[in-house]
Formats: C-alpha cells, structure tokens, sequence
C-alpha cells in the first residue's frame, strides 16, 4: 500500500512537473469545420499564430456531430491538456459535463456565459456595439435610405448582429429602411454562399445600396454580390476588407482570435483567469476596421461621427440594446 | 463474359454473405488508397478504426449508440421501401419525433417514470407518423411524389423546429437554441449506469437502453413485413400495384400504411437521442441520421438483420473514423464521408459487379465436387 502511494504521489509531482513545464494547449471546433473562413477558423489562425509565437504545439478536434463535442473533450483530457477552448454555444452542455468531471483542467467557451464552474472562462462579444458602429457607417454611406442585413441561421446570436445594425443605422437617419434576410433553418445557412449571394441580389432590387453581413461562409457570397453590382458589403468576425478592395466598406471584427490566443497564452505564462468576460467596445472585443483597403471610402467626417459614436457607448451615453436578451 | 448461371443453384450464403463481404473488402482496399495518399498508413487506420469501435468498452458504447439511430432510420427506409416508396424525409420525421419525446415528458413531468417514457416513446411514433402521413397521402390521393414531398417535409421540420427552439420554447436563462432539460429521473438508464449496477465500472458513452428498443423494433418489423396480412398487402403493393389491385389490395392505403409506420419509426430516433443522451432539443439534433439510414437500408438490403449489421458497420465507421481523425492530422472527418460514400458505391450501385462471376464460381466448383 505505501509502495503505491509512493508511486502515486510520484506520478503526481511529475504530472505536475509536466504541467508546469509543457503545458498542453487545446482547441475544439464546432461542425462548422476549422476552415469555415469565419468563426472556426478565425480560433484555427489564433493557435497557428500561437504555436509560430512561443513553439508550442497545441491538438484540436473537429466535432462532426453532437456526440463528438463531449467525446472530443474527454480526449482532449485524457491526452492532458490543460486548457480546452471550445468553440461556440453548441458545445455549452458538453463543456458543462466535461468540466465538472475534470476540475484539474481549464476550460474557455466562446459566446457563452451561464455556466456554473470553477474551471470555467467563459468569453462573450458585445457583437451588437460593434454592429452598431457599421450600421451607422452603413447609414451615412447609402444613397438610396435602404440598407441590408444578410444573417446566417435565425438564432438569437445572429438577431443580436442585426439589432445593433439597425440601431446604428437609424442612429444616423432615423428614416433609414432595413432589409433583414436569414438565409436558412439547418446549419447549411452558414455556408451557403450562392443562396448568401441571391438574398444579397433580392435586397439591391428592393434599392439596400449596403449590405452587413453575419452569416459565415455565406457571407463570402454576399460580399462577392456586393461587389459585382458595385454596391458596398460590410464583413463580419475577422477583418474582411481584403476581399473585395473598393466594395467592402468595413467589417466588423469579433475578436474571437484574440480570445482563443490569450487563453493560450495566458495558460503558458501561468496567468490564466477564470470567470465570465464580456468584450464589448470598451474591451476593444469588437470594433470597426479600417484599412489601406478601405480608407478611401470612409470620409474623415463619418470618421469622426463614428468615433465620437464609439467613445459615447463607452461612456454610456448612447445605450445599444441587446436584442438577444428578449 | 461469364455465362449467367441459374439462380436456384446458388447456394444462399454465396449471396448474402460472400458477394457483399467481396464488395466491402473492394471498398476498404479503395477507402485505404485514399489514406495512402493522403499521406498516412491505411494499415494503422484501419486498426484505429477496428480499436476505436469495438477495441474498448466506451468505444463499444459509441458504436453501438451511432448503431441505433442507424437502426432506427434505417428500418424506416426499408419499410416504406418495400412499397416501393422512397422516403427520403427520415430527417424531418426524426427531428418532429423527438419534439414529441421532448413535449410530452416535458409536460407530463409529474407522472410516474415508467409511463412518461411509455407515453414519450408513442409520442415520437405520433409525431413522427404525423409528419409521413402527410407526403403519403399526397402520394396516394394526388400522385405528387415522395421522393419531393418528404425533401421538402425536411426543410419545413427543420424550419418549424428553429421557429420553436428560438421563439417558443427555447431555455431563456441562455442564448442557444435549445430546451430546458429534462428532469434527470426521466433519462433513459445508460449503458454506464447498468454496468455500474453490476458492478462494473465503464466510462462515459452515449449508448443507452433505446439499443434495446431499436433491437426490437427490427424484430417487429421483421414479423410486420413477412408475418402480417399488412406486410404482405405492403409488398404486393411495392412488387406490382396492377396485380395488387387485382387481387383486392388497396394502394392508397397501403401507400399511407407504410408511410405511417416509417414515420414512427424514423420519429423514435428522438427517443435515443432526447430521452437518452442530450435529454433537451437541440437545434439539428438528427445530424443526417436520416440521410445515412437511406445508405444502411440499401446496403442490408431492406432485411433487418442486414439493417442492424449495416447499421453497426456505419456505427463503426463514425465512432471509428472519430478516432482516426484524433490520431492522425492529416485524415479529416471529410475523409469519412467519402469512405462511407466508396462503401455505398461498392455495395448498392456496383452491388452486380462481381456477383455473375462468383455465383459463376461457387456454382461451378460444386458440380466439379458433384462429379468426383
């Protein structure tokens, strides 16, 4: 029996040796895929980006269904990571359960935050502050008074895109008109650019001469149709401006990236924090982008509004309404 | 050219088992060329996917879990199938089942346990016959095809079901698109927690008793199609509508017969998945369960006993392929999906390949024997 404490207490110190020294980094992706040129594979760029910056491997998983995400976990345990960041709320339950099961090792979740546990960093975006901003770029750039919202599924998430979109719009121009399309029920919608693209052409009929979208790969098709009827397109997530240089009139960035890096990093450095982060404007979470790509389209004046705009949500002066939260 | 040989000389075996296992082995030589290029050992593979599913007990339990809906969706198609009708809508029918497992244990909490899960299990039959009886009909008494109508009854579940899990009975204390869950006395016993009754101790697997249910129901529809005047009426029905009718057999409502009961049963996939693993709605829960039960029918031929070993086939596949995918980088899921699809190619629409050829064989080598 001594005998087997000490081979006990032994492997623990050298677990924790382990730890110490080659902390183990892991990331989970949701049925979207690692290449989904969105929300994945922004988490995907981050860990690459680690992994180029300190040396450090890190595993990751694509779930292919349901069953997976918590099978995935589990692994990813077993082989002794560290920290598991898991992408997106399909994976809530299964972070839940998992985590429960291993407090020893931490968890990040992205776009969730009500959860219960001590090993648990839960990171959620103010998405519609930054949309906010876009929808007021949006609103100052059209000539027509219609612009358009282009979502991916019908779920509260993408409802919160649109909300703030159309708060900011009509923050410039109370009269502005705001088309909104989703383009599907399954989670074909996310990546469905030729259907993104015709709801993108339906809007231009209907007179939207800018047209924001947050629908995933989708959206590539409603940036590729933005273009070719020489309208503007606003990208989403990641900054999108490159795509279409001239028609793409900002994006609004989710710094999703930089979560899943911190998460990594901060584990290495041996400054990790758990809790629930909420990154809105003043956390620079979400924001607008502008670039070489797309300077000559934004004018210093509307540069300015929107400035002005994003300093007084910080403040608290202007109050965006979430419209998840109904 | 190999001389047809005469149908009744072929021993039954050679059919049923040597000419598909010919055309499995053709697929997997196939699938492991594609490994090979790819980059990694179609040797190693194939003995992770063997490990994955079938080497350990939890990876048993996932197998046998993935086996389930497989049987379910899979008898589903094979049903309808034998009316020569082909119901592509197991998805829809299978996301509206579990809606109905969900309701009615959701709202009926307070009943005894044994009974809400009687009355969860009639209601995914309910449900999911309710959402087949309609393209039946429409099949029957109108002449619109099934093949379109059940596609089109996949996008309006999927359609409904958002509408539902966003605006009506989503959880509100958080953002996803799902339920509450259920009260943790209403899940179905787990694998794990039978084991542990006994005193073993197993890890975590989805796999639950609704294996069992499954395994029933292949019985059932076993003595339903070849036992029963009703499967009897189906298949004339199926072989020729004309001699049906001749005989006193009403297409129309064995159109809608058989469609009913494939709703059922594609519905109680909802029962493994919502009573016995997630135990709340999630948005797309069925996750081309359907889809794939289309596959699993064709491969076992619509028979139950080839459903059930094509259903633990595609089991291991994913539970399999799962673990391939852990162990080596450079096979993504995808990868999957394409074997699954050399599978389907080998064994449903080259099925006849090889077939004249071995029959041609096995008949031959036992008139030689007969000879000597």
């Amino acid at each position: 029996m001594k005998k087997l404490i000490g081979i006990l207490s032994l492997s623990l110190v050298l677990l924790f040796s382990l730890n110490v020294y080659a902390a183990k980094v892991a990331v989970i992706y949701d049925s979207g895929g690692k290449f989904d040129k969105s929300f994945n594979e922004s988490a995907y760029n981050a860990a690459e980006k680690f992994k180029a910056d300190t040396g450090h491997d890190y595993m990751d998983f694509e779930a292919a269904n349901n069953a997976q995400i918590e099978q995935g976990l589990r692994k990813l345990v077993d082989r002794g990571a560290n920290v598991i960041v898991a992408m997106g709320f399909a994976m809530a339950d299964a972070v839940a359960a998992v985590a429960a099961e291993s407090p020893d090792v931490n968890f990040t979740i992205v776009d969730v935050n009500w959860l219960q546990g001590d090993n648990l960093q839960q990171i959620v975006f103010k998405e519609h502050e930054g949309s906010f901003l876009v929808g007021m770029i949006a609103a100052m750039k059209s000539q027509t008074g219609t612009v358009g919202f282009v979502g991916g599924m019908d779920i509260p998430l993408i409802r919160k895109f649109h909300g703030g979109y159309e708060q900011g719009a009509k923050y410039v121009n109370p009269n502005i008109n705001v088309l909104m399309n989703m383009t599907g029920t399954t989670p074909e919608a996310w990546n469905n650019p030729t259907k993104g693209a015709e709801l993108t052409k339906a809007q231009i009929d209907k007179g939207a001469d800018v047209v924001y979208q947050a629908a995933g790969g989708t959206g590539i098709g409603v940036l590729q149709a933005a273009a070719d009827a020489g309208i503007f397109g606003i990208g989403v997530d990641a900054n999108q401006n490159y795509m279409h240089p001239g028609s793409v009139l900002t994006s609004m960035l989710k710094r999703v990236d930089v979560a899943v890096y911190n998460a990594f990093k901060t584990t290495v450095d041996g400054n990790y924090e758990t809790g629930v982060f909420t990154l809105g404007l003043a956390e620079d979470g979400v924001g607008w982008a502008l670039d070489e790509h797309n300077e000559s389209l934004i004018s210093d004046e509307m540069k300015s509004k929107v400035e002005q705009a994003k300093k007084d949500i910080i403040s608290g002066k202007i109050v965006v309404a979430d419209a998840s939260a109904q | 050219m190999v001389k047809a040989v005469d149908k009744t000389k072929v021993p039954w075996w050679v059919s049923n088992a040597v000419v598909p296992l010919v055309n499995l082995t053709l697929a997997f030589i196939v699938s492991g060329l594609f490994i090979f290029i790819s980059g990694e050992n179609p040797y190693q593979a194939l003995k992770l996917i063997l490990y994955g599913s079938f080497g350990y007990l939890e990876g048993i339990g996932y197998t046998l879990y993935y086996a389930t809906n497989f049987i379910f969706t899979g008898l589903a198609f094979a049903i309808a199938f034998h009316c020569r009708l082909f119901n592509i809508g197991g998805e829809g029918q299978a996301y509206i089942g579990g809606l109905g497992v969900f309701l009615f244990a959701f709202y009926f909490s307070a009943l005894p346990v044994s009974i809400v899960w009687l009355l969860a299990i009639l209601a995914s039959m309910l449900f999911g016959a309710a959402w087949a009886i309609i393209p039946g009909y429409l099949q029957a008494y109108r002449g619109s095809h099934v093949v379109i109508t059940t596609i089109m009854f996949n996008f309006i579940a999927s359609a409904l079901m958002v509408f539902l899990l966003v605006d009506v009975i989503r959880d509100r204390r958080q953002m996803g698109p799902t339920t509450e869950a259920l009260v943790k006395e209403q899940w179905l016993p787990m694998f794990k927690n039978i084991a542990a009754y006994f005193g073993y101790k197993v890890g975590y697997s989805p796999l639950n008793i609704s294996f069992l249910l499954a395994v029933l129901a292949s019985f059932g529809v076993w003595f339903l199609i070849w036992r029963t005047k009703w499967g009897y009426e189906m298949r004339a029905v199926g072989h020729n509508t004309q001699a049906a009718i001749y005989a006193g057999i009403s297409p129309k409502k064995n159109i809608i017969l058989a469609m009913v009961i494939s709703g059922a049963l594609a519905g109680m996939l909802g029962v493994n998945e919502i009573l016995g693993v997630h135990h709340k709605i999630l948005v797309n829960f069925p996750a081309g369960y359907g889809f794939t039960g289309i596959a699993v029918a064709l491969m076992g031929r619509n028979h139950p006993i080839g459903i059930f070993l094509a259903s633990l086939l595609f089991g291991m596949l994913y539970q399999g392929g799962s673990e391939v995918t852990f162990d080596m980088p450079n096979i993504t899921r995808y990868m999957f999906v394409a074997v699954q699809g050399v599978i389907i190619l080998f064994s449903g629409a080259l099925e006849n390949l090889f077939r004249p050829q071995i029959e041609y064989f096995f008949v031959n080598t036992m008139k030689q024997k007969a000879v000597t």
